[in-house]
């Protein structure tokens, strides 16, 4: 049995400007100890996936499909249910490690509630296990550092607090929202490389979001590419990566800056994401795709591949290498 | 954070001392003075009475013996029109007063403002929401000076429940008006305040995280959200304290509590300098105090702040 298994997923927004449909239909599986990516531009609805899993839509979000966890339905569980599972089972990296932490308290403090909640830990023993894991994520001092705020570290700092943070209860799965998008670019390799050693030695599945695909390749033993809150294509990361079929796949690997190679090659996508409180009719990525052709106003089914790939697109590129 | 205190409250010092010199020429630039009165006073007995209270000296002089009083002595002057009364009795038999209804008055508009506008923001667009929007609002519209009466014809002319003034020692039965006259509008503005500013909390970021750690929504208000939505009330309180000076001048005269309020109005009118100075200093004072008080709140909620 999968470890979390999203099946036909909908999550939409009332807002003043009418419907934004966020996430549509959308259904992936993850096994336990998998490492799973998930990749688009902003607004493609990855980081609302995630949230949804965890019950943590804004107040004007609304839910439709399945997430079964563990075999369990979570997907508008009651909050004690919820509660149990977050930071428990699920645990979850934000995007913006400066403005996840409250300002108000000392780290110590923070981590501390986490264990003392779901594992009714006395604050002593708690402190000292939160010690334990902030040395796991390699802050030099721990021990005295514990006791400051947020603000009195630098962002990779901060994201390693946020890290260690989320590993207190050892999860099962842990969903990291674009982790590094928010830091240096020197930074963002030391996270990555951090979350990789972690993941190995703890072998919790791990739900990677982001918009790198360096990252992605370097960490992912599969990647899911989402467009417009639909599942584009789906494959192991090598066949991916290196024969994208799928036109906007394909796009995104051309719009990446190649250092070995001249500034021509790189190319962005013409164009700019679907307003989703208006979808384009049929495949979100018409207008914006070289290929489309008439019968892309219906949107097409995700099919099976080859390679274990998994493509929704009438016009594949087969023929050509990226 | 304890030298910023002193160094804060040494600044008090000269403000202070501004404040006197400000009033003081305000005061004698205003047309009339304390013996002025329908029936002309003949020139021997005001010339007399102006040498007996200093009033023959020149300004400056004047001021300056008035601050040496004060600072030698903790003198305030006698009375202009109560013969036997010094400021200083005047304010020791007000201020009690005005400090018991003022005090509980402001706890009761935190309390009850606070707790308003937390449960209207935990539970928005509900009808407990706009009943707490509602009543904030018509609290709001409500100043004290309209709200006094109200208060009045309400409970001691129609249904005859309470005293309609009177201190007796601030029994609890004269206290309940005085301090719902005083308390109600800053109490909406609170609640107002609190209300928008935890709406805007609990979109922050660091409310999501403390919510992905699966703390129960309690927990997450009471602990992660309280504090950061408790900082633009707290700039509030400083004003707030003073427009509750400002109401204890109605209260007094409505209510007859016999507090500061009634004895600074009385010295206005009767041009009484020496009771209008008194009580202006002592407000500056406390208004200097409460502001002090504010930062370091600040300073405790906010560890970014660090004096």
């Amino acid at each position: 049995m999968a470890l979390l298994d999203i099946d036909n997923l909908d999550v939409a927004f009332d807002t003043p400007d009418g419907t934004v449909h966020a996430v549509n239909g959308l259904s992936l599986s993850l096994d336990r100890g998998e490492t799973l990516g998930i990749v688009g531009e902003s607004g493609s609805g990855k980081s609302q996936t995630a949230f949804a899993i965890l019950g943590l839509l804004a107040r004007n979000g609304r839910t439709s499909g399945s997430i079964k966890f563990d075999g369990e339905e979570i997907l508008n569980a009651p909050p004690k249910v919820m509660n149990r599972i977050r930071a428990e089972r699920i645990a979850i990296i934000f995007q913006d490690p400066m403005t996840s932490l409250n300002p108000y308290m000392k780290i110590s403090d923070q981590m501390a509630e986490v264990l003392m909640l779901h594992r009714g830990m006395s604050k002593k023993n708690a402190l000292a296990e939160a010690v334990r894991m902030l040395d796991a994520v390699r802050i030099p001092g721990a021990k005295d550092r514990i006791r400051l705020y947020p603000h009195e570290f630098s962002g990779g700092m901060r994201q390693r607090v946020m890290i260690a943070m989320s590993l207190l209860c050892q999860p099962d799965l842990l969903i990291a929202d674009e982790p590094t998008t928010a830091l240096d670019v020197t930074v963002q390799s030391q996270i990555m490389r951090l979350l990789q050693e972690l993941q190995a030695e703890f072998g919790m599945a791990t739900m990677l979001i982001t918009h790198d695909l360096g990252v992605v390749a370097g960490f992912c033993e599969r990647v899911t590419v989402m467009y417009g809150g639909r599942i584009m294509e789906r494959a192991p990361t090598d066949p991916l990566f290196g024969k994208p079929t799928h036109p906007y796949t394909r796009g995104l690997l051309h719009a990446v800056p190649r250092v070995d190679q001249g500034q021509e090659t790189m190319q962005a996508i013409p164009g700019n994401p679907p307003n989703m409180a208006r979808p384009p009719k049929g495949c979100p990525f018409r207008p914006r795709c070289a290929f489309a052709g008439k019968d892309c106003a219906v949107m097409p089914p995700l099919e099976p591949a080859g390679d274990g790939r998994v493509r929704a697109c009438h016009r594949p590129v087969e023929e050509v290498a990226a | 954070m304890l030298s910023y205190s002193i160094k804060r409250l040494a600044l008090a010092i000269p403000t202070l001392l501004i404040l006197i010199v400000v009033s003081f020429v305000l005061m004698y630039a205003a047309p009339g003075g304390p013996f002025t009165s329908e029936r002309e006073l003949p020139p021997e007995v005001l010339a007399n009475l102006n040498a007996k209270y200093g009033l023959d000296q020149p300004l400056w002089r004047q001021i300056l013996t008035y601050i040496w009083g004060i600072v030698t002595e903790f003198d305030f002057g006698p009375s202009f029109i109560y013969k036997d009364r010094t400021v200083n009795e005047i304010i020791a038999q007000g201020f009690p007063v005005t400090l018991t209804y003022g005090l509980l008055s402001f706890v009761v508009a935190v309390v009850v403002g606070v707790t308003l506008g937390v449960v209207a923001a935990i539970r928005q667009n509900s009808v407990l929401d706009y009943f707490a929007v509602g009543i904030s609002i018509g609290a709001q519209v409500l100043p004290n000076f309209v709200m006094a009466p109200i208060l009045v014809l309400t409970f001691t002319l129609w249904l005859g429940w309470l005293p309609g003034g009177g201190w007796q020692g601030g029994q609890w039965e004269y206290l309940i008006m005085p301090v719902i006259a005083l308390s109600t509008s800053f109490m909406a503005s609170i609640a107002r305040i609190t209300r928008s500013s935890m709406l805007e909390t609990l979109n922050m970021n660091h409310i999501r995280t403390a919510r992905a750690k699966g703390l129960p929504e309690r927990r997450v208000i009471l602990r992660h959200a309280l504090k950061p939505a408790m900082l633009p009330v707290i700039s509030y309180l400083g004003p707030a304290f003073v427009g509750m000076i400002t109401g204890s001048v109605v209260v007094d005269v409505y209510f007859s509590t016999g507090g500061i309020g009634k004895a600074f109005v009385d010295s206005a009118l009767n041009r009484d300098y020496a009771v209008m100075m008194g009580v202006t200093i002592l407000m500056g004072a406390l208004t200097i105090f409460f502001n002090l008080v504010v930062d370091i709140l600040y300073g405790w909620i906010d560890p970014k702040i660090r004096y």
